[in-house]
């Protein structure tokens, strides 16, 4: 159900990365995103990185919407539905989450959801310095936060997928959940296959109704918004489509 | 022995449920997961001769009881679509081609193609209320379905089915028409003509401004049509709109539905609507000692 609502607050997260909280409390559980509307502009699918009383979302700037929904201040309306999706399953045991660039949003929530400093871990890699988000947030509830930076302006100079890799090495985790780019979510699956690590992964592929029923955000079948946007590292694994290709508006099938 | 299977128009189906166009339906995969999910029959995306993006967002608004969708049409176009037939083909369950265009010479070439693809039937689609120049706008002149359903049927050898619109009060003469034409079955109905206002942004919601009504605010609507159209031709006709347990079905069927198709009820309640469906259909058949659901096919003219 659409509920429309007012920006309450915004911050800045981050270099061209904007935190909007709104007007309305949102149960979720971590993981889920929410369809935001900006009218007049459009409607896009945003994981949710604050959840409870204040629901919010953190943008990155890439096109027409995420450049409208960066511009809005405090007091203008949107429009929000959800939220829709499965979430992360946290498990017992020690959990390592990985988090590329604006893939934070969703992996911060469930780190604060691991309940236990002792037990989480969390790997946060960005471009630059500019763009890693949410390292406070995260040292607040972990006791092992690193960082890395492709340009070495911040933290350790490489990918997060490396620095992971280490992690997984140093010390045995039971679970390990990712968020990034699909190239680095590509190559986080391999790290967790080669360390014998299970893995969830959360997805993106073009969503319009957002609700399961249109069939633009499938992979293989499998309905982003309904069936994800999180996945297994095995249900992962046998998507021919992924790191390879997704589907435009038209539905045609076009190169990562 | 108690068997769920139904023959629509000479197609054997498994169960009387098929996916309604447009949901799930623009990908060979994505319609493999609906067979599995137990669906008796599945109908694609409706296609055109070009590929098309549809209408940018937002193509959705979420009801209590239904949706108001205006998605524009989108779709690869019919060359592109031989792939996902092929994949579609795999669930070894009947695909029936969806099929949208604006005048009879387009819509023969887009049915020859879905034949030559292996589709078991097509579905023209002269009823959705939101894409300028398709749809609803040839789908209430009796005239122009004629003509289209006409010469459909002179272009190929499967089954030609014409999915209709509430949206008119000729509701009768377009079935008839349908059926002067030759015909195989009606489709009854695609979404109702609505829309959604912001109070709070103080405009209308859809991209397109007006969209389709479905889910449970229709289901009178579509039963009740369905039940007009019984009466007025004797083609097999297939019912949609708010369809989602087996009561539901039910009703259809005794207003004079042969099979039905379910689209929202796959948003609202997800895949296994379609197995809780047929199995709530078993039971009723069981409880009532029913041997084949063509028993009950407008059971309820008889009052
Ligand atoms: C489940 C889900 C959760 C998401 N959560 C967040 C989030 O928390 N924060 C956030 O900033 N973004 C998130 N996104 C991505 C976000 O939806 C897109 O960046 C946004 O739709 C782009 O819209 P636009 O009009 O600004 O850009 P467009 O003009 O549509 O595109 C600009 C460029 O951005 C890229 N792009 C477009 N859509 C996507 C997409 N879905 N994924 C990746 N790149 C894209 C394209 O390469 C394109 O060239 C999420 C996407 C999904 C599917
Ligand atoms: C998101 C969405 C897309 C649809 N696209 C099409 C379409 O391409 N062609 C068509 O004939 N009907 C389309 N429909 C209409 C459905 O096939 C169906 O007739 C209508 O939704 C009523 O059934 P329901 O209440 O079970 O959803 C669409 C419906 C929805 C919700
Ligand atoms: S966006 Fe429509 S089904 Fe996922």
């Amino acid at each position: 159900m659409l509920i429309e609502t007012r920006v309450r607050e915004r911050i800045e997260a981050g270099k061209g990365i904007t935190t909007l909280v709104f007007d309305a409390p949102m149960e979720a559980r971590p993981g889920q995103f929410v369809m935001v509307w900006v009218p007049g502009v459009d409607e896009v699918p945003m994981s949710l990185s604050h959840i409870g009383p204040h629901a919010g979302i953190t943008v990155k700037e890439v096109g027409e919407a995420t450049k409208a929904l960066s511009c809005l201040r405090p007091g203008d309306v949107i429009g929000i539905r959800g939220p829709y999706g499965n979430g992360w399953r946290l498990s017992g045991g020690r959990i390592l989450c990985v988090g590329g660039g604006v893939g934070m949003a969703p992996i911060i929530t469930a780190v604060e959801a691991a309940g236990d400093p002792g037990r989480v871990a969390v790997a946060i890699g960005a471009r630059n310095h500019g763009e890693i988000i949410f390292e406070e947030r995260a040292r607040s509830v972990s006791n092992d936060v690193r960082i890395t930076t492709d340009d070495g302006s911040y933290g350790l100079k490489g990918t997060v997928v490396s620095l992971a890799d280490t992690m997984m090495k140093e010390k045995r985790y039971d679970l390990v959940l990712g968020c990034g780019p699909e190239v680095m979510n590509k190559f986080l699956l391999k790290a967790c296959k080669d360390n014998e690590v299970p893995c969830q992964l959360s997805l993106e592929r073009l969503m319009k109704c957002g609700a399961g029923l249109c069939g633009s955000c499938v992979i293989d079948g499998l309905r982003v918004c309904a069936d994800g946007p999180v996945f297994t590292g095995e249900q992962v694994e046998r998507m021919a489509e992924f790191g390879k290709c997704k589907r435009d508006d038209a539905g045609l099938r076009v190169k990562l | 022995m108690t068997t769920l299977e139904v023959d629509l128009a000479g197609i054997k189906l498994r169960n009387p449920t098929i996916l309604a166009s447009g949901v799930m339906g623009e990908t060979g995969e994505s319609l493999l997961k609906v067979a599995e999910a137990g669906a008796g029959g599945l109908v694609t995306k409706s296609i055109g001769l070009e590929p098309r993006k549809g209408y940018p967002n937002p193509t959705l608004v979420e009801l209590p009881d239904g949706y108001i969708n205006a998605m524009g049409l989108p779709g690869p176009g019919i060359e592109a679509f031989a792939e996902e037939m092929e994949v579609a083909l795999r669930s070894r369950v009947p695909i029936i081609g969806s099929l949208f265009a604006a005048i009879p010479e387009d819509f023969t070439t887009l049915a020859g193609k879905m034949e030559d693809y292996g589709a078991a039937a097509v579905e023209l689609n002269l009823s959705c209320p939101h894409a300028k120049g398709y749809g609803m706008e040839v789908g209430i002149d009796p005239d122009a379905v004629r003509s289209i359903v006409s010469s459909v049927k002179g272009a190929v050898g499967i089954p030609v089915m014409a999915k209709l619109t509430p949206n008119t009060h000729r509701l009768v003469e377009v079935a008839r028409a349908v059926e002067a034409a030759g015909g195989d079955a009606i489709v009854a109905v695609n979404t109702v003509k609505a829309m959604a206002i912001s109070v709070e942004a103080r405009r209308p919601i859809l991209y397109n401004r007006t969209g389709g009504l479905s889910g449970p605010a229709i289901k009178g609507v579509g039963l009740r049509c369905v039940y007009e159209l019984h009466e007025a031709v004797a083609l097999p006709i297939v019912g949609v709109g708010g369809i989602e347990r087996s009561g539901d079905v039910l009703e259809y069927m005794m207003a004079g539905a042969s099979a039905v198709q379910v689209g929202s009820a796959v948003g609202r309640k997800g895949l296994a609507v379609f197995r809780e469906i047929t199995d709530g259909l078993m039971s009723y058949m069981g409880a009532h000692d029913l041997g084949d659901l063509r028993e009950i096919v407008g059971v309820a003219h008889a009052h």
